[in-house]
C-alpha cells in the first residue's frame, strides 16, 4: 500500500473566478493541470504522490458553477454544488428524491458539505492496485493486478469489464442516469451535452478514463429534465459500513406507473461494472406489466445475466439480483 | 530508447517495459505521409507518366488469350478478406488513440481471428493449388533483377531491366515484409487475446506460457532466463506495437501504389482476376511466367485450376 504523507508536493495553485479563466488555465497547463472540485478524491492522490500535477486549478471560486436553479425543463445544477445543498434542496426533495437519496448516501455529513456533485460523478475508481500507483492498464501499463487469480478483488466488477475490472465509485451517478440527466461539458472552443448514460465510459472505450471528460474539458452543469419529476423512485445502497463507505452494489430506479402497472422504467445498478449499468433487458421486461413478486423475481434473474464474477466477488450476483428485485417490488 | 518505449515500475519497484510509446505511432503516420508525398513529387519531377502508356508489344501474341488470368477467385477472395480485416485491425488499434473513441477491443480481436483464418486458408491454398515458391523464393538473381529495376528507375540511362516472372521483385519483397510483420502481430496478438474476455476462454492476464516462451525452460522445467516480473508481457506488447506501426507504413504504401494511375492495372487484376495480353507482354517475361499454349479461355473460370495453369515454376529457381 502507498504511504499517505502529510505534506503534499508543491504545485502551482490557480484560482480562477470564471469558467473562461478556468478553461484558459486548463489549456495552459494541459496534462500537467489538475482540476480540483471538492478535493476529496484529489488530495488522496496528491498525498500518495501517485499524481503530481504541475498546477492545480481550483474551481472553488467560480460562483457560476454553484447552485441549483429552475430550468426551462426541470432543474439545472451547477457542477460545484455541494452534495449537502442537493440533499437539502426543496425541489430536489419533492420532485427528484432519488437524487437526494443518492447524494445523502455519499460518505459522511462533513464530506457531503465539501464534496460536489460534479466531483462525485467525475471521481476516479477506488481500485487499490490502481490507487497504490501500480502500473496497471488504467495507469498506462499492461496488466490488471485486480484480475489476477489470487488478487483481492472482492469489491471489483462482475460485468462490463475489458481487461480492467475496477468499478465506478459514484453514488449519485446511477441516480443521474436513472433520471436521464444531461451533462454540460465546456471546452475552450465548444460546449457539448452528454446524456448521463453516455457520460460514463467503460474500459473497452478508454481504459484510462471513467468519463468522457478529456484534458481541457470541464463539466459545468448537470440538467435534470422534468420528464421524470415525481416518478416512483427507488434507491438502495449496500456497503460494508452503514455509517460511511463506498457502495458494494447500489440500485437507482425510476418508474412511471398507473397504479401497480409500470408504464416506463429506468433501472440502473452501480458497483458491478466500471460504469453505472442501465438494465435495458429488465426495463423491457417490466414495461407495461403489473408489478408483483413474480415479476420482481424474474427482473432480478435477468439483471445478472452475463455477469462473470472474479474469485472473491461472487456475492455481488445475489446482491445485485436482490436489489433489482426490491426495486421492482417497490412498485407493487 | 525511452522516447519510443514506455517503462513503468512493477510492484517490486523494478522498471519494466510496458509497450511502445504513442510517439512511435505518430512517427509511422508521419513517415507514411512523407513517403507517399515524396514519391508522388519525385515521380512527377522525373517526368514519368502518371498514366500507363499503351503497351508497345514486341512479342508474339500467337496462342495468347486476350485476357491472362493473374488472380483466381479464391485468391481474390482471400486478398480482399485479408485487406478488410487488416484495415479493421489498424483502425481499431490506432483511431481511438487519435481521439475518436469507441469500444474497439471486441472488434479488434474478431478482426484478428478473421485475419488468422484467412492466412491459414491462404497458406493451404498456395501450397496445394498454387506455386508456393513463386512468391516466396528470393535468390541472388532476384536481387539483381530488383537492383536493375531500381537503377533504371533512378536513371533512364541505365539499361532496360530484365522483365520479371509473375511476381516482380518488389511484389515479393513486399509479400515477405507483410508475412513477417503480420506473423509477429498475430503471434503476439494471440497472447494478448488470452487476457481479454472472449467466448472461447476465461481471461487470464497472468500467463506463464509467455514467460516460458520468451525465456525458454531449463531441464527442471523452470524458466531458463530469469526475467523481471512482467518483462515478458512487456516484450509481447512491444513486438505487437512495432508490428502495428510497421503495418501502418506497409499498408499505406500498398494502398498508395494500388491507386496510382500507372499501377491500377495491377489493382484491377485483383478485382477482375485478369490482365490484358498487352500488359502481360509489356511487363512480364513469358519464359518466367508461362501462360500455357493458348488453352486459357478468354473468360476464364475462377478457381484453383485456372491459377495453377498460369503459375508455372519460375525458370530461375
Amino acid at each position: 500500500m502507498a504511504i499517505i504523507r502529510d505534506m503534499i508536493p508543491a504545485f502551482e495553485l490557480v484560482q480562477p473566478t470564471t469558467v473562461e479563466d478556468a478553461l484558459a488555465a486548463m489549456a495552459r497547463y494541459g496534462e500537467g493541470g489538475w482540476v480540483l472540485a471538492g478535493g476529496l478524491d484529489s488530495y488522496d492522490w496528491f498525498k500518495d504522490r501517485i499524481k503530481r500535477p504541475e498546477a492545480v486549478i481550483d474551481l472553488g471560486g467560480i460562483n457560476e458553477l454553484k447552485g441549483i436553479s429552475n430550468g426551462q425543463d426541470g432543474l439545472e445544477i451547477g457542477a460545484m454544488t455541494t452534495l449537502t445543498e442537493i440533499v437539502r434542496h426543496e425541489r430536489v426533495r419533492s420532485e427528484y428524491i432519488l437524487l437526494a437519496d443518492a447524494a445523502e448516501h455519499v460518505a459522511t455529513p462533513q464530506i457531503r458539505n465539501q464534496g460536489t456533485l460534479g466531483g462525485n460523478i467525475s471521481q476516479d475508481t477506488r481500485c487499490w492496485y490502481y490507487r497504490s500507483g501500480w502500473a496497471c492498464y488504467r495507469a498506462g501499463g499492461n496488466t490488471c493486478y485486480a484480475a489476477a487469480p489470487q488478487a483481492m478483488n472482492r469489491e471489483h466488477a462482475i460485468m462490463g469489464t475489458s481487461r480492467c475490472v475496477a468499478v465506478s465509485p459514484s453514488d449519485t451517478a446511477p441516480a443521474l442516469v436513472a433520471l436521464d440527466a444531461k451533462m454540460i461539458v465546456r471546452g475552450r472552443r465548444s460546449s457539448k451535452v452528454h446524456d448521463a448514460e453516455d457520460f460514463f465510459i467503460g474500459p473497452a472505450t478508454d481504459i484510462t478514463r471513467m468519463t468522457v471528460l478529456e484534458s481541457g474539458d470541464l463539466l459545468t452543469q448537470i440538467n435534470i429534465p422534468g420528464e421524470w419529476a415525481n416518478a416512483h423512485f427507488y434507491y438502495e445502497k449496500v456497503r460494508d459500513r452503514g455509517s460511511w463507505d463506498f457502495q458494494l452494489v447500489s440500485v437507482a430506479a425510476a418508474f412511471k406507473t398507473s397504479g401497480n402497472t409500470i408504464d416506463e422504467a429506468r433501472i440502473v445498478v452501480n458497483g458491478v461494472a466500471p460504469f453505472p449499468v442501465r438494465l435495458d433487458a429488465v426495463e423491457r421486461l417490466v414495461t407495461g406489466v403489473t408489478a408483483d413478486e413474480a415479476l420482481a423475481t424474474e427482473a432480478g434473474e435477468i439483471a445478472i445475466q452475463g455477469s462473470r464474477p472474479l474469485k472473491y466477488n461472487e456475492y455481488k450476483e445475489p446482491m445485485m439480483r436482490n436489489l433489482v428485485r426490491r426495486a421492482v417490488r417497490s412498485v407493487a | 530508447m525511452g522516447r519510443w518505449l514506455d517503462f513503468e515500475s512493477n510492484p517490486w519497484g523494478q522498471e519494466v517495459l510496458q509497450g511502445v510509446s504513442l510517439e512511435l505511432m505518430y512517427l509511422a503516420i508521419g513517415l507514411a505521409v512523407l513517403f507517399v508525398a515524396g514519391h508522388w513529387f519525385w515521380y512527377r519531377s522525373r517526368g514519368f507518366s502518371e498514366h500507363e502508356e499503351p503497351a508497345d508489344v514486341q512479342g508474339s501474341v500467337a496462342g495468347l488469350p486476350e485476357r491472362i488470368v493473374r488472380h483466381t477467385l479464391p485468391s481474390r477472395i482471400f486478398h480482399w478478406t485479408m485487406a478488410a480485416s487488416m484495415l479493421v485491425l489498424l483502425i481499431t488499434a490506432f483511431v481511438p488513440l487519435l481521439g475518436l473513441e469507441f469500444a474497439w477491443v471486441t472488434i479488434h480481436w474478431i478482426a484478428g481471428a478473421v485475419l488468422i483464418l484467412t492466412i491459414i486458408y491462404h497458406v493451404i491454398h498456395s501450397i496445394v493449388w498454387q506455386d508456393f515458391w513463386s512468391m516466396m523464393s528470393m535468390g541472388a538473381k532476384d536481387f539483381r533483377e530488383g537492383l536493375g529495376h531500381f537503377r533504371h528507375l533512378l536513371s533512364s540511362k541505365s539499361p532496360e531491366p530484365e522483365k520479371p516472372g509473375k511476381y516482380p521483385f518488389d511484389h515479393r519483397m513486399y509479400h515477405w515484409g507483410i508475412v513477417v510483420t503480420s506473423l509477429a502481430a498475430i503471434v503476439t496478438g494471440v497472447f494478448m487475446t488470452l487476457r481479454i474476455k472472449t467466448p472461447f476462454w476465461e481471461p487470464n492476464a497472468y500467463y506463464p506460457l509467455v514467460d516460458q516462451a520468451v525465456s525458454g525452460l531449463n531441464e527442471l522445467g523452470e524458466p531458463a532466463i530469469t526475467l523481471q516480473p512482467g518483462a515478458a508481457t512487456g516484450l509481447v506488447f512491444v513486438l505487437h506495437g512495432i508490428a502495428g506501426v510497421l503495418l501502418i507504413l506497409m499498408v499505406a504504401s500498398h494502398i498508395y501504389f494500388a491507386i496510382r494511375p500507372d499501377k491500377r492495372w495491377f489493382t484491377w487484376s485483383m478485382i477482375r482476376g485478369w490482365i490484358d495480353r498487352e500488359h502481360y507482354l509489356a511487363h512480364f517475361d513469358p519464359d518466367k511466367w508461362s501462360v500455357g499454349d493458348g488453352t486459357i479461355q478468354e473468360n476464364p473460370p475462377g478457381g484453383a485450376i485456372a491459377d495453377s495453369t498460369v503459375s508455372a515454376p519460375r525458370v530461375d529457381d
